[in-house]
């Protein structure tokens, strides 16, 4: 029998011509069969490809739940900064580090930042602790801001109001109140205002009901008049705690920041450097990121470790047949791009199933106590960084392994 | 007849210093094309090193090698590799079927290599399957086919792209010897044609009888050659390697 199945995959080639042929044929290296062989090669050993999947998978789902939780945690040192969105600047005492240890500011203060060239206007912003007791006895510290009488400048933004006005907030003893402390002082009634509690043997009668940013603490957050603030905590010396600054059009916050400096000897910042100064106190002074990057260390060495394995494994076993294909005329550049691909291809396919699985975390686990937490697009980039990382070193011992490889063992049983 | 190796003085050394091995020994040897030459010998005595010098897998210590009038030490790496991605075919002793791929779709691999478009090279591998008896196993997983089976897919795969020299290590030796016996009567049949040699390495003396030359090798050396379709015939010829000064194979067709 001789076969009438002929193919030519060229014409004959004289030998003077190979050297001719092997630069026609760069470039012409079959990459679209081959890319599909290195890819059934990947899916063909179910046990390894899914053990591949389930630890990038794992990986992913850590690093991105765990840096988006500690970026949530991070952005609730900031939250009262945040919501103040009419001011530029804030003014503090210099010995100040951060929002929520704050050393008050004498009432004049407020006079001498308003004096400094640049100022467009500047307001006492009081934020302090508070307890508040409700109506069926149930007590909590709050979290208390008082905002200019005049002005009401630090008012929670309008589209964030959940219910009433800001201009209620002028009413004898008006607060406003988040929506998480309406719901622990009066835990399963509607959103209604009207509802009374006590601060400091103080009435206070909810007139809004706020979409505040989550606090660092779990606690309420309240928002009333500053003269009214005071009454709430008992009168002090001293007790603004912030002077909000709006600056002048055509002054950089920059400029003025260093001037009311200057001028005052008082430390003032713009929203942003307060944030990140809130954020970095933090950061240097609990144990939350060595905590969290704990978690995310061992979730890269063991997503490493573990993928890099396997894939290390699942070359070994097919060692032969990489084999074969050197002998067949697979040039070694072919073979990397194969491994590469495979390992971009478990390495998408990991980082899709962790992204899956974070976002399913955060919507299944979504409450009052994790509001704040939620996918961080940063965190996802950063893993998509760590994820190539991971496959890259995972595919780096096998690609050495491929091309140290003689194709002559293809002859040895 | 038109010769497609030609061996001279091949050695191949391996190791350095007190590991140094010498493989090879200054062996000459010489295939036609048309020819079913077999490598006969005992384990160590250099065939797998010949072969593998043969189909460029490996590099010669010294001597001067010639396959299909082509000095592969004359090529670049790349045209090397492209020289016997087209000319050579290879079917191995444990198969080496990719056992995540079809039949066909086994055969199709050097085309797949060669850059031939995936469905037309599967749809020819079909039809090469089809006619070696294969058409009922064409979607079979390797792990699927008997011995028998798994080596003609292998033998298909060495003879999809036309090559003009095949080379075989050990064909018939995982399988029993009926199985290996009426492989190599359809391997000889398909494989062996005026324009292609097939070179065999071999332990199994069974099969001798399909072997246009038999090359006996002891020490790395090439001890002893047989010629001619079917041993017994009277073409028997025992020469040395040692004598480089005239041809090692005199040529009776």
């Amino acid at each position: 029998m001789k076969t009438s199945t002929v193919i030519e995959v060229e014409e004959p080639i004289r030998p003077t011509e190979w050297k001719a042929v092997a630069q026609k044929q760069k470039g012409r290296n079959g990459s679209g069969a081959m890319n599909w062989l290195a890819l059934r090669m990947l899916t063909g050993d179910r046990a390894k490809y899914t053990a591949l999947i389930f630890a990038i998978s794992f990986s992913a789902f850590l690093i991105t739940q765990q840096a988006s939780i500690f970026g949530g945690i991070m952005n609730r040192t900031r939250s009262q900064i945040v919501d103040v969105t009419d001011a530029d600047v804030w003014v503090m005492d210099p010995a100040t580090q951060y929002i929520d240890e704050v050393y008050a500011l004498k009432d004049s203060a407020v006079g001498r930042v308003r004096s400094v060239p640049g100022v467009r206007w500047a307001v006492p912003f009081f934020k302090g602790l508070a307890s508040a007791k409700a109506a069926d006895g149930k007590f909590r510290s709050v979290i208390l801001l008082g905002l200019d009488d005049g002005s009401l400048a630090g008012a929670p933004e309008p589209r964030k109001m959940l219910l009433g006005s800001i201009e209620s907030l002028r009413e004898p003893d008006a607060v406003f109140i988040d929506q998480s402390g309406y719901h622990f002082f009066f835990p399963g009634e509607p959103l209604q205002l009207g509802k009374t509690f006590e601060m400091n043997d103080h009435r206070a009668k909810v007139v809004g009901i706020v979409d505040a940013s989550a606090p660092f603490t779990s606690f309420p957050v309240l928002y009333t008049r500053y003269s009214q603030a005071l009454d709430y905590v008992g009168r002090q010396r001293k007790l603004l705690s912030f002077v909000l600054v709006k600056k002048a059009p055509g002054v950089s916050a920059g400029d003025l920041t260093h001037r009311i400096e200057t001028d005052t000897g008082m430390k003032a910042v713009t929203s942003k450097q307060f944030g990140w100064m809130s954020i970095w106190y933090y950061m240097r002074h609990t144990g939350i990121p060595i905590n969290f990057g704990l978690t995310v260390g061992i979730a890269l060495i063991v997503g490493t470790v573990v993928a890099g394995q396997t894939f290390y494994l699942f070359t070994l076993e097919n060692l032969k047949q990489f084999g074969a294909l050197k002998a067949m005329g697979t040039t070694n550049l072919r073979l990397v791009g194969m491994i590469l691909l495979q390992a971009l291809v478990v390495g998408a396919i990991g980082y899709a199933v962790g992204m899956g699985l974070t976002a399913t975390f955060f919507v299944v686990s979504r409450s009052d106590a994790t509001r704040g937490f939620f996918m961080f697009w940063q965190a996802m980039v950063g893993t998509l960084g760590v994820v190539l990382f991971i496959v890259m070193v995972a595919s780096l011992l096998s690609i050495r392994k491929v091309l140290v490889l003689e194709p002559a063992m293809v002859f040895r049983g | 007849m038109e010769r497609a190796v030609v061996c001279q003085g091949i050695t191949k050394w391996f190791g350095t210093g007190d590991a140094k091995v010498q493989a090879l020994r200054g062996l000459d040897i010489e295939i036609g094309l048309g020819e079913l030459a077999m490598l006969v010998g005992p384990s160590g005595c250099g065939k797998t090193t010949l072969i593998s010098i043969i189909a460029g897998l490996l590099d010669a210590t010294e001597g001067n090698l010639e396959v299909l009038g082509t000095r592969p030490t004359d090529l670049s790496q790349r045209a090397q590799i492209l020289f016997r991605r087209k000319n050579l075919g290879f079917v191995f002793q444990q198969f080496n079927l990719l056992p995540t791929l079809t039949a066909a779709e086994n055969v199709a691999v050097p085309l797949f290599v060669a850059g031939v478009d995936r469905r037309q090279a599967v749809e020819q591998a079909s039809e090469l399957l089809d006619e070696l008896g294969l058409g009922d196993r064409l979607s079979y997983l390797p792990s699927n086919l008997s011995g028998g089976q798994q080596q003609r897919v292998a033998i298909a795969r060495a003879l999809i792209h036309n090559p003009q020299l095949i080379v075989c290590d050990e064909p018939t030796s995982a399988l029993d010897a009926k199985t290996g016996h009426m492989v190599m009567e359809m391997f000889s049949e398909v494989a062996v044609r005026p324009d292609r040699a097939v070179i065999v390495v071999t332990h199994d003396s069974r099969i001798f009888e399909f072997a246009d030359i038999i090359t006996h090798m002891e020490d790395g050396r090439a001890v002893d050659v047989e010629q001619g379709r079917g041993i017994g015939h009277g073409l028997v010829r025992s020469l040395t390697s040692q004598s480089s000064d005239r041809p090692l194979i005199e040529r009776t067709s």
